[in-house]
């Protein structure tokens, strides 16, 4: 089964040693159960939707395979049966994906090394990847554990497709209310990753962002949020940097 | 229902523009690697954005079940009790809280 370890097992762990390429491997999938809660019924959903839409079911793979971007994708479904002009999906697409150019700023690219693990992970970085990846304190995250996590997520969201597309002729209902799920997980990393990095500031900054995105703009108020948060934050770094740079030493 | 060339059409789009937002950002960030500025967001930016995921996604729950708007905040109250009275088990507390809702959602 293992080819490159010793057939006697290697020496116990009594030096806490980092993490092995299997255990960091191992740590991923088990990362990507809290999202699989979320994203697998998801997914279910999408694959009824599709079916429910009257839109042939290799749609659903295909989708998820060129978009593995959720709302997107359940966004589209509607659009798709109505044959909306493909300028209008390009813009949507366009808005409802915008926040992803965020995530460069901290989503830890640089610890996959090998270009097609590096390009699959720009491919696969979902809100969920890059969530749980950021609720992880900084030692703890490595490459094969964030491509685990992003390999087993896309294989919960397709394949929770095809549950759905199988599903979609037996179920006279689907069950509601379980993209609640994603919700809770958000809420959860939110709690980990405000222990882990004591950011009350930035905390207060994106809560009053996403407030006044509410009420502003409530259709787009994920994107607003973003901007607002943004620019508060290029602010607040116009103010700090005027004074010693001691926060910047802060994890 | 649409034609194959139409979905197709939608599938090229939707791959090209959402790779393109995931990729572009590096490629430019790789020449400010340096930049105070840009490691300062790096450390700032994370838990913001998560807490902008939520109240988002709660936000997107409550609007889709209006009758349902109570119910997750209570599941919303309750996963978070979870997290921190039983040592931060996510997956625990995720679904503690989902069965909640839905369970909430579809009784009463």
């Amino acid at each position: 089964m293992q080819r490159d370890v010793p057939t006697l097992p290697a020496a116990p762990e009594a030096v806490p040693a980092p993490a092995s390429r299997r255990q960091q491997i191992r740590q991923g999938f088990r990362d990507s159960f809290s999202a699989g809660l979320g994203i697998f019924p998801l997914g279910i959903a999408l694959g009824l939707l599709i079916l429910q839409a009257g839109l042939p079911w290799w749609l659903t793979p295909a989708l998820s395979l060129a978009a593995f971007a959720g709302s997107l994708e359940l966004l589209l479904v509607g659009m798709m049966a109505a044959v909306t002009p493909l300028a209008a999906i390009a813009l949507t697409v366009l808005v409802v994906n915008f926040r992803h150019v965020f995530y460069a700023f901290s989503f830890p690219l640089h610890l996959v090394r090998h270009p097609v693990g590096k390009a699959y992970a720009v491919y696969a970085m979902i809100d969920e990847a890059y969530a749980v990846n950021a609720s992880l304190p900084e030692a703890e995250r490595s490459g094969p554990r964030l491509l685990a996590l992003q390999i087993a997520c896309e294989t919960y969201w397709v394949g929770g497709g095809l549950v759905g597309v199988a599903l979609g002729a037996a179920l006279p209902a689907p069950v509601e209310g379980l993209e609640f799920a994603l919700c809770a997980l958000f809420t959860v990393l939110t709690l980990d990753a405000f222990r882990s990095r004591r950011e009350v500031p930035s905390v207060l900054l994106a809560g009053a962002s996403v407030a006044v995105a509410l009420v502003l703009t409530p259709g787009l108020a994920m994107f607003t949020a973003l901007l607002l948060f943004v620019a508060l934050l290029l602010a607040r770094h116009a103010v700090t940097a005027r004074r010693p740079a001691q926060e910047a030493a802060g994890a | 229902m649409p034609s194959t060339s139409y979905l197709v059409a939608v599938l090229a789009i939707v791959f090209g523009i959402t790779l393109a937002l995931r990729a572009l950002p590096f490629a430019v960030l790789g020449r400010l690697r340096g930049s105070a500025m840009v490691r300062q967001l790096a450390v700032w930016m994370p838990v913001g954005i998560l807490v902008i995921l939520a109240v988002t996604a709660l936000h997107g729950t409550m609007a889709t079940d209006r009758h349902g708007a109570g119910y997750a905040l209570l599941a919303v109250a309750v996963t978070v009790g979870v997290h921190l009275a039983f040592g931060r088990r996510t997956v625990l507390s995720v679904g503690i809280g989902t069965a909640l809702y839905v369970v909430l959602l579809n009784t009463l």
